[in-house]
């Protein structure tokens, strides 16, 4: 009972990733019609949004240590220190959270710039075009990241009072040993909390029901007189930074290296595929799906059953999906059916 | 009409084998002369000629290939392991079960086409990547790869000669495929290759599949099953792929996971798209490219630029040195990237396309007839 609630959790904080960054990308097919391989770069780059405000929180200056006496001894000691004392290490402690303020704006005007200098060229082209420059796109900016961040993963721990695990067992009334790490709950917290204000921008505002008319029939949409591409290239924009925050806040829980994108990028399509292109309630749906199936295939028990089952699980699925119900989970008809 | 077809073909084989096998000669000034990068160019040729077949032709973009490259490489070296160091065996063994696994994974991804048929062979190739990590260890030998060892039987070697000290090397009938032999082995398997695709470009089988990737529905209305077509095109191009792992395997006894991983399957995309998809000599020239291109640009470092730039006014020297620094090298990949991503953006044809439209700018500017004549 304990294992299952445990792979029931872990389950869910994968499937969060996996369903933050498929969100994005249906979102992005379903409005510009455009595949984006370089959506899991967009994720990597959240992540090292935190990396790089940590980064500058913890600019230091050589000071003298008072605390070694027998010779003159230095130390790092951040700026933020020694103007604020207690109130910057907190700063510095907070780094992850804090992050997300920078996060928005620069993804924002990451994914901007992309759809404007970019993507918009490739309206026109076929499926195949979009996907090789997307990803010659994923490339470069992996390697422009590991240019400035080297190759090695960099830790990036989360805040001090966050770091220990919650005990959910005393909670629920089951044993005392069923803990699970504070971090993974909220950011299990986070991404619903993304998840929900994203359905509830494209349900409640006029800008996403303009959004959702043209992802249904986006000619009508322009012969009513709105500029519909404009709409989209900000739909682009939020698609990052939805990327963007998955990547911030998974930061703690697998420290950022250059290639997370890529390995992210795979699975999020198949995520994408499994749910039915272009539909969001599919995304977020298959998202979780897989994340539990990988976790649950991933128990002893399954794994002695058959082995190596939680190594091909995800794919297994997705490959009988697309045979058996090609529009996926929830896909729309007419959706990219040749 | 078909006599001078045969003979043209002959011509052109001729002057192809005469320059894959004067390599070594012609590409002493260039610096690229020497035998590991000569088979590379070899190896890679024949699997982006292979790759070409799939994608060229038929216009399926399959990010699967590297599965049928690690199983080349995995049965050859087991091929060397259990029944002789001869490469006869081992390439036969690793086209052929490549040919299997093909035949498998072609079964099932095409099925659907687009960008469902990437991403189904996306995943069987993560699948294929993540069993050989894993489950499959006792054949692959997880992350330490698959490697010969004093221990292996070898049973049709021991029948002629006794176990010799130290590992054995690869050979052809008592010839060693190390160096400049091995390179003239790769040589042939290419022209070979080369042939069959020739073949296949000039015949009315390769004649459907461009029919196929122009307008499948069209073909599917006139009656002809496009599956079939489809699926053929997939093995032969999936067996390339093996002989190239196979080579692999030849030239450098020895086969790890890495070759599976979908970027392997990116990395022969890159070729094809940046020489020319669907035109015949094409992908091998983006192999040409890159590998050459490659080995230049990771060999440069700091010390070599500023050697490069001492021409220039001290300060000017160290900014073009900052400037060419992140390229170079470890920057390899961000090169290759970029110049991938300006080939398909300006030139979805390739460099091939860019000859072209070269050629043809100035044929205008010769003779000034007015269009349609």
């Amino acid at each position: 009972m304990d294992a299952i609630l445990i792979q029931l959790l872990n389950g869910l904080d994968k499937g969060a990733a996996y369903a933050l960054i498929a969100l994005g990308l249906t979102l992005v097919f379903g409005t510009l019609g455009v595949v984006n391989f370089a959506h899991g770069a967009l994720f990597m780059l959240g992540a090292f949004c935190a990396v790089t405000f940590q980064k500058i929180l913890t600019i230091s200056v050589k000071v003298v240590d008072p605390s070694i006496t027998f010779f003159t001894a230095y130390k790092e000691q951040p700026y933020l220190e020694i103007w604020f004392g207690d109130v910057g290490l907190m700063i510095i402690d907070y780094a992850v959270p804090l992050s997300i303020l920078m996060a928005i704006p620069v993804m924002l005007l990451i994914g901007l710039a992309m759809e404007r200098g970019l993507i918009r060229h490739f309206y026109k082209r076929t499926h195949a075009e979009q996907i090789l420059v997307t990803f010659g796109l994923a490339i470069v900016i992996q390697e422009v990241v590991r240019h400035f961040f080297g190759a090695n993963p960099i830790p990036t721990p989360a805040p001090d009072i966050v770091s220990s695990s919650a005990a959910i067992g005393t909670w629920l009334g089951l044993s005392d040993n069923l803990v699970y790490p504070w971090w993974r709950l909220i950011y299990l917290a986070f991404s619903a909390l993304i998840i929900t204000s994203v359905f509830a921008f494209l349900q409640l505002t006029t800008f996403g029901m303009i959004v959702r008319a043209g992802m249904f029939d986006r000619q009508m949409v322009g012969f009513l007189g709105i500029n519909v591409q404009r709409k989209f290239t900000i739909v682009f924009g939020i698609a990052a930074v939805v990327a963007g925050l998955a990547g911030v806040m998974y930061a703690p829980i697998l420290p950022p290296d250059y290639h997370m994108g890529m390995d992210f990028l795979v699975l999020s399509f198949v995520v994408v595929v499994v749910g039915g292109m272009g539909s969001l309630g599919g995304a977020v749906a298959a998202g979780f799906l897989l994340g539990i199936l990988q976790s649950f295939a991933s128990m002893t028990i399954v794994t002695e059953f058959i082995p190596g089952i939680d190594q091909v699980i995800i794919y297994l699925v997705a490959v009988i999906i697309l045979l058996t119900r090609p529009r996926g989970l929830m896909g729309r008809k007419g959706v990219m059916e040749d | 009409m078909v006599l001078e077809k045969k003979r043209s073909d002959l011509m052109t084989m001729l002057m192809f084998s005469l320059v894959v096998f004067s390599m070594p000669i012609w590409l002493d000034p260039l610096g690229a002369n020497y035998p590991d990068l000569l088979q590379k160019f070899a190896i890679f040729g024949i699997f982006a000629i292979g790759y070409n077949i799939l994608f060229g032709l038929t216009g399926y973009l399959s990010f699967g290939h590297a599965i049928f490259l690690g199983v080349g490489s995995y049965t050859a070296v087991w091929s060397f392991k259990l029944l002789s160091m001869n490469v006869i065996p081992a390439v036969i063994f690793s086209v052929v079960l490549a040919g299997i696994v093909a035949a498998f994974v072609g079964y099932v991804s095409l099925r659907r086409s687009g960008i469902y048929f990437s991403i189904l062979t996306l995943a069987f190739a993560q699948m294929f990547y993540n069993l050989a990590y894993s489950v499959l260890t006792p054949i692959t030998n997880g992350e330490t790869g698959l490697q010969l060892t004093l221990e292996d039987p070898r049973v049709i070697d021991r029948l002629f000669t006794a176990a010799g000290e130290g590992l054995p090397s690869t050979e052809l009938f008592g010839l060693s495929m190390s160096g400049y032999s091995g390179f003239y082995f790769c040589a042939v398997m290419l022209i070979m290759a080369f042939y069959i695709s020739l073949k296949i470009f000039n015949s009315p089988f390769g004649l459907k599949l461009k029919a196929i990737k122009s307008n499948q529905h069209r073909m599917k209305y006139t009656g002809y099953n496009t599956r079939p077509y489809l699926l053929s095109a997939f093995i032969i191009s999936g067996m390339f792929a093996g002989l190239a792992g196979a080579l692999m395997a030849v030239t450098d006894p020895l086969a790890g996971a890495e070759r599976m991983q979908w970027t392997a399957s990116g990395e022969v995309v890159l070729m094809t798209i940046l020489g020319g998809v669907g035109t015949l000599y094409g992908p091998l020239l983006g192999v040409a490219i890159i590998k050459y291109l490659e080995n230049i640009f990771s060999a440069v470092n700091e010390a070599v630029l500023q050697a490069f730039f001492t021409f220039l006014p001290n300060w000017l020297q160290d900014v073009m040195v900052m400037l060419v620094s992140p390229f170079v090298g470890e920057g390899w990949h961000l090169t290759l990237g970029l110049m991938f991503m300006i080939v398909v953006i300006f030139l979805p044809g390739g460099v091939i396309e860019g000859f072209q439209k070269i050629k043809k700018r100035f044929s205008k500017n010769n003779n000034l007839k007015p269009e349609g004549e």
